[in-house]
């Protein structure tokens, strides 16, 4: 072998190694940041932080009017967002795919998925909370996040809606139905538990997201759990973000542990949705 | 059902479905005319020189002085730190998960990268002020409780996934027949991979490095727990700073009365947050467009 | 539900009271936001706020805007706080500050020129000045600017700014070369990680030397100028209302215990009485005009008429 043959290869090897490095990177930054929450925190996860509410005693704070306002705000968000959602992506999907007024709305979503949620925060206090006089209650945040997760539920419904073979849709057409009437009892039906798959993907975006409630107004100490969509609420993200700002660290220590709860909550979603998205397959391999 | 109602019914829902598509118009005209009609009252007040070109920001002060600067250095900052990180992980990342990686680790390591980019952005701020700033005062002498560095770190790791996903459709996408090619001239992997492939990919890895930059300028939580709220215009990662973001949140936090000027403000900066992202996500689609047409 | 906001200083009282208040009243819901004293009291002369926590007096303006609006108030004076200022712990060459020090520190012509403590006073490191202070929403900064700078709202804006104290501690105990001001009660809370800086106002009268901040000092009025009374402003139209009525009451009856556990300075229990008489007989309007220093004794201006 030449040598500047040899000198490729260790390249080439080198190379190798620096990427399978890099690479790993990854999964070394998201072990220790879980390692560092779970030695922070997990001490702190029980029943009573989670059934309490607030407190200016660390050791009596807990999480529960957050979790509650958290389920409700995204059960809220889902009710919103999903009809338009879905219905948006039925809409390009089916009806029209190639006209102007389809293509402007499709490039629309594009750059709305791209948009910092902050500023779809700045939108929901200007409308929501102002001009449609919602006050700073479980609806504004709610149709705040509804918004912001509009493109993502669109585009996932999408990709749903296309994977579904052209000849389910044929053959409904060839025995007389209306367009309609396939979308309805076909197609949807077998786009399924794709679309729930996104959906329930879109919304565990939400859960997370804080900036947006912040802008609108979601407070800090609301020591109940919402009990209307008028009602104040805080959320999972926004109760860490307070506990975090607190330099005690025994406060600091119930950040870690809401994180967990937090954590838990999307792992929970998740696993949901893997849970539909294997069955699906399970089934249409049959 | 008779064949005329029932026409008229699937009409009606034709409607109906094309009114829902068309909310996402509403919500961009309703983003952009809630922007524009208070940063338009902003500059009845402010002119828009001082605005873009002033070296201070105090408009919650006595003297009140409306340069947009310094968070704008603060955003540039800390992006740029997250790019130094996630621009060259990312692209060795997609690289090696395209050409080198065994089928073993991509089943490991596509989704450890799902898990980190799902990871709320709160949690990041967790970490950032409370476990990567102590570390790093260690290693840098004179680092501020509040500094750009941290975050910056962070928000790299945080969209290291989106770029590595995003360049390594762009890999995928050259044709294998310039790959083979390259062998056939005696090339190595590495060479094949350096010399051909990533230059041949280059307007869709750009395309992702560009949407990375504007979801690094439009990240707010990271920043607002670990970058600081002090405006100021610098280069140094060191000293607390304040992004644009951060002083959205630092505004809302508070409280402003509609029609003051406090609260015009956070308008005006979100008006240029918005433009900012807005041009950047179109810069980066019209080049994935560029790759599409080249390729296909 | 009572809707209550305002300054960060007193957020930690109302909050131990709203928390207790909840314990022993069924179905009661407090909520309570830090807007900042300010902002405070644009909610409140909006109607959108039951009480008001105050560190600060009422303006005469924003008295005319709850006039403009219709809406009375009485204004509950509820504990004396001292305005701690605080430094990292390793800062080993401040050892006492007068007010000649902060005025230059602070003041709106240190604004991008004072910047290294050296400037500050000869003798001093020459590393740089990093400032921590409430924001210009809290009731906080305009009292300080008001008996430092001499004008109230008068600082420079080029610090960090919150109108949450929790950020200005963790700032200042994570940055060695730190100076902030904030309620003493947060000083209390994280002494293990900031040292206080004793003031010294050049007034011998009322104690000599520069002083520490401590709840001694501010109830026997040694610790001046930074002493001062806090404030819960109630709208008379809530009042009306069983639940508030109640928890105004538990306030100044359980006050004085929540005030001392949070780290405040209670009011004396004669002072307690007078402000349940206001309160009883609904008395309105503010005790501080224009220009009044809110340093003097509550009891004297309890039995005072208001002002219009």
């Amino acid at each position: 072998m030449t040598l500047r043959r040899r000198f490729n290869q260790s390249v080439d090897w080198a190379f190798q190694a620096l990427g399978l490095v890099v690479t790993v990177l990854g999964l070394v930054v998201l072990v220790t940041l879980l390692v560092d929450i779970a030695r922070d925190g997990l001490s702190r996860v029980s029943w009573q932080f989670v059934t309490s509410f607030p407190s200016r005693r660390p050791e009596d704070a807990g999480v529960y009017a957050a979790l509650v306002g958290s389920v409700f705000v995204i059960g809220l968000t889902a009710l919103i967002a999903i009809p338009l959602g879905v219905g948006s992506a039925i809409y390009l999907e089916e009806y029209s795919r190639r006209s102007r007024w389809s293509r402007l709305i499709e490039l629309n979503i594009a750059n709305l998925a791209g948009v910092p949620s902050i500023i779809y925060g700045l939108l929901g206090l200007a409308l929501f909370v102002r001009a449609l006089g919602f006050g700073r209650s479980v609806l504004a945040g709610a149709s705040t996040l509804a918004l912001l997760v509009l493109p993502v539920v669109i585009l996932s419904t999408r990709e749903a809606l296309r994977a579904v073979p052209p000849s389910l849709r044929e053959g409904s057409y060839a025995l007389g139905a209306t367009r309609w009437q396939t979308i309805w009892y076909q197609v949807l039906p077998a786009a399924l538990p794709g679309t729930v798959t996104g959906l329930i993907l879109a919304l565990s975006r939400a859960i997370g997201e804080t900036a947006p409630l912040i802008a609108i107004g979601a407070l800090t100490y609301v020591p109940f759990a919402p009990d209307g969509i008028w009602s104040p609420f805080t959320v999972l993200p926004i109760q860490i973000f307070n506990w975090v700002s607190r330099p005690q660290a025994e406060f600091l220590r119930n950040a870690a542990a809401g994180i967990i709860v937090l954590l838990g909550l999307l792992l929970a979603m998740n696993g949901a949705a893997t849970f539909i998205r294997d069955r699906a397959q399970i089934k249409t391999d049959r | 059902m008779s064949v005329s109602s029932r026409g008229r019914l699937e009409r009606a829902i034709e409607h109906l479905l094309f009114a829902c598509a068309s909310v996402s118009i509403l919500v961009t005209i309703g983003i952009l005319s809630v922007l524009v009609f208070e940063t338009v009252q902003f500059f009845r007040t402010v002119s828009p020189i001082e605005f873009l070109f002033g070296t201070t920001w105090t408009p919650l002060f006595f003297d009140k002085q409306f340069g947009v600067l310094p968070l704008v250095a603060g955003t540039v900052l800390v992006s740029s730190v997250a790019m130094a990180v996630a621009l060259p992980a990312g692209l060795l990342t997609a690289i090696y998960l395209s050409e080198y990686a065994p089928t073993s680790v991509r089943r490991v390591v596509k989704p450890v990268l799902e898990v980190l980019a799902g990871v709320p952005t709160v949690v990041y701020g967790y970490f950032a002020l409370l476990f990567v700033t102590p570390l790093l005062q260690q290693l840098v002498p004179g680092l501020a409780g509040f500094n750009a560095l941290s975050p910056g770190l962070v928000m790299g790791i945080m969209i290291l996934p989106m770029v590595s996903s995003l360049s390594e459709d762009a890999l995928h996408s050259v044709p294998s027949g310039l790959r083979e090619a390259a062998y056939a001239l005696g090339a190595t992997r590495a060479q094949a991979t350096v010399r051909v492939v990533v230059p041949a990919a280059f307007s869709g890895i750009s395309a992702a490095a560009i949407l990375a930059v504007s979801r690094a300028i439009g990240e707010t939580m990271i920043v607002t727990i670990a970058a600081g709220q002090q405006p100021r215009l610098t280069g140094n990662p060191l000293v607390p700073i304040e992004t644009m973001t951060a002083y959205i949140v630092q505004v809302s936090l508070g409280d402003t009365p509609a029609g003051t000027i406090e609260y015009q403000t956070i308008f005006a900066v979100g008006m240029l947050l918005f433009v900012s992202t807005f041009a950047l996500n179109m810069v980066s689609q019209w080049l994935r467009e560029r790759l599409r047409e080249e390729y296909s | 539900m009572i809707a209550i906001d305002g300054s960060s200083t007193v957020f930690p009282i109302t909050e131990a009271v709203a928390e207790e208040f909840q314990l022993v009243s069924s179905g009661a819901r407090v909520t309570v936001g830090i807007s900042g004293t300010g902002g405070g009291f644009s909610k409140f002369c909006a109607g959108e706020t039951d009480l008001s926590n105050a560190s600060r007096p009422i303006k005469p303006v924003e008295v005319a805007a709850c006039q403009a609006a219709g809406i009375d108030f009485v204004e509950l004076p509820v504990a004396y706080d001292g305005i701690a200022v605080v430094v990292h712990p390793s800062n080993d060459w401040v050892d006492a500050l007068t007010i000649d020090d902060l005025k230059r520190m602070w003041e709106p012509a240190a604004q991008g020129t004072v910047a290294r403590w050296e400037q500050v006073r000869t003798g001093w490191p020459e590393t740089e000045l990093h400032l921590f202070g409430p924001g210009a929403d809290s009731g906080t900064f305009d009292y300080f600017t008001d008996v430092i700078v001499g004008d109230e709202g008068a600082s420079r804006g080029d610090f960090t700014s919150s109108e949450d104290d929790n950020v200005l501690v963790q700032g200042v105990s994570t940055d060695e070369l730190a100076l902030g001001f904030f309620g003493y009660a947060y000083y209390e809370e994280n002494r293990d990680r900031l040292r206080l800086v004793p003031v010294d106002d050049g007034d011998d009268t009322n104690g000599a030397g520069p002083i520490a901040a401590s709840p001694d000092t501010v109830r026997d009025g040694t610790y001046r100028p930074l002493s001062r009374p806090v404030f819960v402003y109630v709208s008379t139209a809530s009042l009306a209302r069983p639940e508030v009525a109640a928890f105004v009451d538990f306030y100044l009856d359980q006050g004085a215990d929540l005030v001392r556990e949070v780290g405040y300075v209670p009011l004396s229990p004669n002072e307690y009485e007078l402000i349940a008489g206001r309160v009883e007989a609904r008395v309105t309007g503010s005790m501080f005009g224009e220009g009044q220093d809110a340093g003097v004794t509550l009891a004297e201006l309890l039995v005072q008429p208001t002002h219009p």
